[in-house]
């Protein structure tokens, strides 16, 4: 490869690291570039010059909250120290690398992640949540892994807004358009509505891969001489509006250049990809591998010597470029799409070439690693970038910023539900039951997730709307692992650190009503400012809260990503700590589903229910209030009871399970009802007696620690001994009744299926449709 | 029929997948001379009478906010056709 054109040794107009030493007072665009004073400053004591553009470009988008987790970072740390070796049991790889890995037997492992593509989103919501799906597709391909599944966390602006249904439409399209295209099933998610995300909405991706434990891949390059290719889309000008600001210094005749903010995506491109990048892990020819994504070519060079602890140098007239006219500050800083960088031995050069040929992908060598801690860019014949690659990549600045306890808190905790008229009688109680149902949170979400393809593949055992997403991994033992997301951005704006600890339990629970046994953790932190000390304060307790649980629980943080600066104007959206668990299944034969099916099996409720309607359903879309604490939550509680459902699903106890959340008991027997049409006869008296509550709080109440499941006649004994043996409480409150078309709730009312179904199922379709 | 033709092209610097798939086939087919497709769209709004100058600003106003999504695309041309 060559690192000289020996016909064009005029100097390009460029500006070269010679440049940064002779013309040390040029003025540079730091500040429009979103550096401040004192990083600016930082950059040149590293390198003992100023910045080239080149490098400025780079060390400004590395830098950046997005690429660097500045503000986090400190937080972030005690995912990694708050575990104990138990915890580590399973994992395989932890944080800080493209995505956490987790052993589930067999010689088998899976790689899972979750991540924001929120902002992007709202520009331009197709191509945003499109990519995002992308995005976190080759994050879990880069482990070495197949991606076999993807998940979404969406939450948009209030449902009658104007501005809404150009989000849904388009993020929805965008994601089924993307994944159906790809071939991968999308198993589940959330979708919430809240007028606090109309100016931001949330587009969180998730996707999960499989593979051998021998075909576990890591993003560095530590064998000098190996070649450094990049492959896969050519390198053009998407989604690097900001760094215009350079180009047009470098041609100052022709004013600033426009270059889009926005990515645009191509499925068919990434399919060719992953199987192409399949090969070459099985042909073993790759000796390590970056996706790129946010920061391009600078993230993905820098990532990659930094992690080997070598250095590298590059060509960057090498890059296959879609547009002639890009600057080398632009194809540095540009994430087009479809783009993936390995490091492969020179020996077995021939052989890479042959397999990406095959695929019809194309490569350039752009490069090689060195033994020296340098990574050196050249434009041409010119040096354009000399730096320390770990400048770049990991040591970027670190904030301790400033902590508030949020002046309003106090008045928002006072302010509890208690005063909140409760039902008179059985009529209002019926008729909020069926209004909640029908609230855009409640209703069925099938209008969204009937636009994804949810069983190609044909390894889902589950997806929405059961609790989790369940996928076979092995189809030879039925090995299989559930997944699950949650977050109740109203709890946590109550109370972040609780919140946090709240979103881990629901999904947690979600994943054990399935029958599987949670695993791993996996998060996407979604806050407002961190400049912003109150907003500052939500995430140090939120960070504190999730990392305290997991250690309760048992369970790893494997990775995640944070999204800050989620606002509209001055006014933040709810922290919203999206959780994921991940569960493991040894036959997903074995799975419970989350509605009943068979008629007379009895209907028992499991867990105690307490007077919480703080920050409730039921506070929200009947009373329009939010105030007071979430509910409480007792872990030591959580995880005998996921001990108790494993269990009785290992004996086969169980024919279905239901997590009790948002709507409380009232919504968790009509879900679980609507699932198959199957009705019910439900008694309240006797948990009224028994915890001491009245009819609206048994209903309503969001007590956390709770599921409904139905067993069989047969072997009801049994299910109550176990019940009994582990301590958890269960109380018999209904039987299903297949043949009546009814939910009777006793002393309230006799409600018709198809009038539930009704109110439920048009919602999305009336609104979006 | 008077008709106003509104041409949109999604813009220079993004990728157009359908525009290289186009391209890769056509190479695929020996035509290596042509460098890169671009596909964009044609639109033709018909009227049922003879089109003003009013009518043609209205046109360029409905192709820029309403027709064409200007975060990725670019209305290159409102004309009038009889």
């Amino acid at each position: 490869m060559k690192f000289f054109n020996s016909k064009t040794l005029e100097p390009s107009g460029v500006d070269t690291t010679d440049n940064a030493s002779t013309e040390p007072d040029k003025e540079q665009p730091w500040q429009e570039l979103g550096l401040k004073q004192d990083e600016y400053e930082e950059i040149k004591n590293i390198l003992g010059r100023r910045p080239t553009s080149s490098e400025l470009a780079m060390y400004s988008v590395m830098w950046s909250e997005h690429c660097s987790y500045k503000s986090s970072k400190i937080y972030l740390r005690q995912f990694g120290e708050k575990v104990t070796d138990e915890m580590k049991k399973y994992l395989m790889v932890g944080m800080g690398e493209n995505a956490g890995v987790v052993d589930i037997g067999e010689g088998l492992a899976v790689t899972f992640k979750v991540e924001s593509h929120n902002h992007p989103s709202f520009i331009e919501p197709f191509q945003g949540a499109a990519t995002g799906v992308g995005g976190i597709v080759r994050d879990i391909l880069s482990m070495g892994a197949r991606p076999i599944a993807i998940m979404d966390q969406l939450r948009f602006g209030a449902p009658n807004h104007p501005d809404t249904a150009r989000v849904v439409h388009g993020v929805v399209d965008g994601i089924s358009f993307y994944g159906n295209c790809l071939g991968l099933p999308n198993i589940g998610g959330e979708t919430v509505f809240d007028s606090v995300y109309q100016g931001n909405p949330l587009v969180n991706a998730l996707s999960i891969g499989s593979m051998k434990h021998e075909d576990l891949k890591l993003a560095k390059a530590s064998n000098p001489g190996d070649l450094v290719i990049l492959f896969g889309a050519r390198t053009g000008a998407d989604g690097i509006g900001g760094v215009s600001v350079l180009a047009s210094e470098t041609f100052e005749s022709t004013g600033p250049t426009k270059r889009p903010a926005v990515q645009v995506g191509d499925p068919f491109a990434e399919k060719v990809l992953i199987e192409c990048c399949l090969e070459l892990f099985h042909a073993g020819v790759v000796a390590g591998i970056q996706d790129l994504g946010g920061a391009g070519i600078s993230c993905a060079t820098s990532e990659l010597a930094s992690n080997g602890g070598k250095g590298m140098r590059v060509q960057l007239k090498n890059v296959l470029l879609r547009d002639e006219s890009l600057t080398p500050e632009e194809i540095l800083m540009s994430e087009s799409q479809e783009r993936m960088c390995a490091v492969v031995p020179k020996k077995r050069l021939k052989e890479f070439e042959s397999i990406v040929n095959k695929w019809e992908v194309e490569y350039s060598v752009l490069g090689d690693v060195i033994d020296e801690d340098r990574l050196y860019i050249n434009w041409g014949h010119e040096e354009i970038v000399n730096v320390p690659p770990r400048t770049v990549a990991h040591d970027g600045p670190v904030y301790e910023r400033p902590v508030a306890y949020p002046a309003y808190q106090n008045e928002l905790n006072e302010n509890s539900s208690a005063k909140l008229p409760r039902a008179k009688n059985a009529t209002e109680l019926a008729t909020q039951l069926m209004q909640l149902i029908a609230t855009p949170n409640q209703a069925d979400k099938s209008w969204i997730t009937a636009q994804y393809d949810k069983y190609v593949g044909g390894n889902t055992a589950l997806s929405m709307p059961d609790d989790s997403g369940m996928i076979r991994v092995s189809e030879e033992s039925g090995l299989g692992v559930a997944l699950a997301t949650d977050a109740n951005g109203k709890y946590a704006y109550l109370n972040p650190y609780e919140g946090a600890r709240l979103a881990l339990a629901e999904a947690y629970r979600n994943v054990a009503v399935t029958g599987a046994v949670p695993r791993a953790v996996t998060n996407c932190l979604n806050f407002g400012s961190p400049e912003n000390p109150e907003v500052m304060w939500q995430f140090k307790e939120a960070t504190a809260g999730l990392a305290d649980a997991c250690l309760e629980l048992g369970i790893p943080v494997t990775g995640g990503n944070v999204s800050f600066y989620n606002q509209s104007g001055d006014v933040a959206i709810y922290p919203t700590p999206v959780v994921g668990v991940l569960g493991v299944i040894d036959d997903v034969a074995r799975r419970i589903p989350s509605g009943w099916q068979d008629d007379g099996n009895n209907i028992y409720l499991l867990g105690t229910t307490y007077d919480e309607l703080d920050g409730s359903a039921w506070a929200k879309d009947i009373h329009d209030h939010l105030g007071g604490q979430p509910p409480k939550l007792d872990l030591a509680k959580e995880k005998l009871l996921a001990d108790l459902l494993h269990g009785a699903s290992i004996q086969g106890l169980i024919e279905s399970a239901h997590d009790l959340s948002e709507g409380g008991l009232g919504i968790a027997v009509l879900e679980a009802s609507l699932r198959f049409n199957v009705g019910a006869r439900i008694w309240l008296g006797d948990v009224l007696d028994r915890d001491g509550i009245d009819q609206t709080t048994a209903l309503f109440s969001e007590s956390q620690t709770r599921v409904l499941v139905s067993v069989g006649r047969e072997d009801d004994v049994k299910f109550q001994a176990l019940c009994d043996a582990r301590g958890v409480p269960c109380l018999r409150i209904g039987v299903t009744d297949a043949t009546s078309g009814l939910v009777e709730i006793k002393d309230i009312a006799d409600l018709k299926l198809d009038d539930i179904r009704q109110g439920w199922s048009g919602v999305m379709s009336g609104l979006f449709g | 029929m008077p008709k106003i033709i509104v041409e949109i092209m999604p813009k220079k610097d993004l990728l157009d997948p359908q525009g290289k798939a186009v391209a890769n086939s056509l190479h695929r087919e020996g035509k290596k001379e042509i460098t890169a497709v671009r596909i964009g769209k044609r639109i033709e709004l018909h009227f049922d009478r003879e089109i003003t100058d009013q009518d043609l600003e209205m046109a360029k106003g409905q192709a820029a906010n309403f027709l064409s999504n200007d975060v990725i695309e670019d209305v290159v041309a409102v004309t009038k056709e009889d």
